[in-house]
């Protein structure tokens, strides 16, 4: 579904989640970003952290997504220490019934990687598997943790899998699993996906196990193009997809679902340890916004703002410590608004 | 005083140090026959006291009608307690249950461990990886436990105990400190598992806390994977639950150059099988072309193992060397060597040394 939420006079607005450590200075410089751009975007930030306390604050986030459609998030931490607190980034993508998370990972010139030429997009089932949360003790000692897959969530992923391939001009769709083990659960999900290729002749598909996946990505990443998975090992894969390019500070992810769409990071870190410091890689962040921008429609404000980001990262070579470099993230900001001033005047002439 | 570490290593390890010990050997199928005689030989050439007991285990077929592995390989091991394998030709979906498993469970061979190193002569995009996976090789996501609850429902069941977690968890930091390394990370999904993976975590910290010689850290799965391609350096030892460290392990085995270099051990209380964990390469079997490599260094930390670190260190040695500096390396590391001149360059090292 597109976004014609919450879309009054021309302009959108769209829910702020800000989240924890880094969270709530990168979505003030994207909120700058799209004030500088003129972006007819209204950003109505809702408050929701990770305090036990404020099942409240969850309800209203919940809410304002519903109404919006659309949200900007940053990663809310979660505390293991305390197994009754559910984590409230997982209660948020089950809610909005969130299923497809999707990450675009691509080299980009002069940001220091091992490999070269990656282009790769990561698709995840995000609702269900490991990450259905049901577990019990049996007896004491011993605990049971559910994995639950079921016919009509692998059918959608593997749908939108295909329709993403069809849609972007992919050729080639990647389904990781553990069937040779779970017999039943990866099982469903092999033959779902192996029967769904059969109706897209023109994309290509093979399978791979999970292990081997991870070793050929770090081999050679240039021979995937599409990778669908379910819930963990989506996890796992996409990480090591982020680490291949450069790392958490530059990749965005895309959450979504029949109704609503969730921007975020990437790898989803909260990355405490930078938070305050000047130094995190704003890039994942505005990465995240432009995708909300094309999502809404908005390709004009979208396409000053990626084209300005690209030359500060490839012209400039300002990069922050995370990708080798020593500046800092006002700088990178700095040279983002000088490079749009430029941007705008073009479109304008 | 004994420290545990001695004690736990010297298991299952009845003779005094000077004796020859025998071993049950599994040469395996496909390249398995050639990289075996290759060990056999370098063993020999090392001295290192040992004796092979070579045994078939193509399944046979039980009173009962059933397929399973013949009794004499478990019998041999029982009066062996150390075995090295080859690759097996696992028939998929044939009904009996794999070698792997069988010996497993019967010897509650419940850590598998990989050691991934860079191999100076073999250049990989990365070239400062030393570390070792621990994983937990009896429970977890491979129960085997599914159901379909109802049409198109499935459910798979990821068991975690406390006894199972604790003892991979002991084994990790025994072996951490056995083999001087510095630190243990914990590897878990506790923030989505919660109580299952949250039990595993809270094994391993009680351990931990008996072992204040060595660092112990806990990190989510996702970040090691992120920072593990980005710097592999900063890890040293890492246990986790069985799925993640299938995982893992194969992700460090690919950043040093995959299957064809890496050794592993399977490890139990009182019996231990060290094996190449690559495949049996049905496309170069019996054209000498296949490395030995990954056998032989599973033979070395099979050395170790039994505590004859001369000897290990011997042949390591030699090992690397050949691959850093001599010019009989096989094909799948960029040589025109065979496994033959491979192996009697690495010989040739050996008699230098002496
Ligand atoms: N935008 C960013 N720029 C630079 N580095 C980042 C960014 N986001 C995350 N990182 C780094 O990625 C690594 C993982 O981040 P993260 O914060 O998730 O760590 P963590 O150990 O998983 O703990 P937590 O998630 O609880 O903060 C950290 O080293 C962090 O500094
Ligand atoms: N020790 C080795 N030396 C050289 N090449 C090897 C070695 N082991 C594996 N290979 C190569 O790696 C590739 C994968 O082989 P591998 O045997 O691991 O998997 P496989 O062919 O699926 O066999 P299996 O079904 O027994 O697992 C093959 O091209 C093989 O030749
Ligand atoms: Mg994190
Ligand atoms: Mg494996």
């Amino acid at each position: 579904g597109n976004a014609l939420y919450a879309r009054y006079g021309g302009r959108s607005t769209v829910t702020v989640l800000a989240g924890d450590g880094i969270g709530p200075e990168m979505l003030k410089h994207v909120t700058k970003i799209f004030q500088f751009a003129n972006v007819p975007v209204d950003l109505e930030e809702v408050p929701l952290s990770s305090q036990p306390t404020a099942e409240e604050d969850l309800d209203q986030a919940l809410t304002s997504i519903r109404r919006n459609g659309v949200a900007l998030k940053g990663n809310i931490e979660t505390k293991f220490d305390d197994p009754t607190f559910v984590s409230r980034n997982m209660a948020l993508r089950r809610e909005l019934d969130l299923y497809a998370n999707v990450l675009h990972c691509h080299s980009i010139p002069t940001i220091p990687s091992r490999h070269k030429d990656i282009d790769m997009v990561v698709i995840r089932e995000n609702t269900e598997g490991e990450y259905s949360g049901l577990e019990h003790q049996t007896i004491e000692g011993v605990v049971e943790s559910l994995k639950v897959t079921t016919a009509e969530n692998i059918e959608r992923i593997c749908r939108f899998a295909f329709d993403y391939a069809i849609k972007y001009g992919r050729k080639k769709v990647t389904a990781v699993h553990k069937a040779n083990i779970q017999k039943l659960g990866d099982g469903l999900f092999l033959q779902m996906a192996g029967d769904m290729a059969k109706e897209y002749s023109n994309i290509e598909f093979e399978s791979m196990i999970v292990d081997n996946a991870s070793m050929q990505l770090v081999k050679r990443p240039q021979q995937f193009d599409i990778m669908l998975m379910p819930n963990l090992y989506g996890n796992i894969i996409s990480n090591i997809a982020c680490g291949l390019v450069g790392g958490p500070g530059l990749v965005s992810g895309m959450n979504f679902g029949e109704k609503y769409a969730v921007f975020e990071t990437g790898t989803r870190n909260t990355g405490s340890s930078l938070a305050g410091k000047d130094k995190a890689n704003p890039t994942s962040f505005i990465r995240a916004s432009v995708d909300m921008l094309r999502y809404l429609g908005y390709s004009v404000h979208a396409d000053i703002i990626s084209d300005s980001l690209f030359r500060v990262l490839v012209e400039d070579r300002l990069h922050t410590p995370d990708i080798g470099g020593n500046s800092s993230t006002s700088q990178m900001i700095d040279a983002l608004f000088r490079h749009m001033e430029q941007e705008i005047k073009k479109q304008v002439v | 005083m004994l420290t545990r570490t001695a004690t736990r290593l010297s298991q299952g390890i009845r003779q005094a140090s000077s004796d020859v010990r025998r071993v049950t050997l599994i040469p395996g199928d496909g390249i398995g026959p050639e990289i075996s005689s290759a060990v056999v030989k370098i063993f020999e050439a090392a001295k290192a006291p040992i004796d092979w007991d070579p045994v078939d285990v193509t399944p046979i077929k039980g009173k009962d009608g059933k397929m399973r592995i013949p009794p004499r390989c478990i019998e041999l091991m029982h009066q062996n307690k150390v075995g090295l394998k080859g690759p097996l030709a696992t028939p998929i979906g044939k009904g009996h249950r794999s070698l792997n498993l069988a010996v497993r469970l019967e010897f509650d061979l419940y850590a598998n461990v990989r050691p991934c190193r860079s191999l100076a002569g073999h250049k990989t995009l990365y070239d400062n990886v030393d570390v070792v996976t621990i994983r937990e090789n009896t429970e977890g996501e491979y129960s085997g436990i599914e159901h379909e609850v109802s049409k198109g429902v499935m459910q798979s069941i990821k068991l975690i105990t406390e006894k199972a977690s604790r003892n991979i968890a002991n084994y990790a930091f025994e072996y951490a400190r056995s083999q001087g390394r510095k630190m243990v990370t914990a590897v878990h999904k506790a923030n989505i598992m919660r109580m299952s993976d949250g039990l595993f975590l809270r094994m391993c910290r009680e351990e931990a806390a008996k072992y204040p010689d060595i660092k112990f850290k806990e990190a989510y799965l996702d970040t090691v994977c992120l920072n593990m391609v980005q710097d592999p350096s900063q890890y040293d030892v890492l246990v986790m639950p069985n799925l993640y460290g299938d995982i893992l392990s194969d992700l460090c085995a690919g950043l040093v150059g995959g299957l064809g270099v890496t050794p592993s051990g399977n490890i139990g209380k009182d019996a231990a099988v060290f094996e190449s964990v690559h495949g049996t390469a049905p496309d170069i079997a019996g054209q000498d072309k296949a490395n030995p490599t990954a056998l032989l260094l599973s033979s070395v930390m099979m050395l170790r193992y039994m505590k004859l670190n001369e000897h290990a260190r011997k042949i390591e040695n030699a090992c690397f060397e050949a691959i850093a500096e001599g010019t009989c390396k096989t094909g799948d590391l960029g040589g025109n060597g065979t496994c033959t001149s491979f192996t009697n360059d690495i010989i040739a090292r050996i008699n230098n040394s002496d």
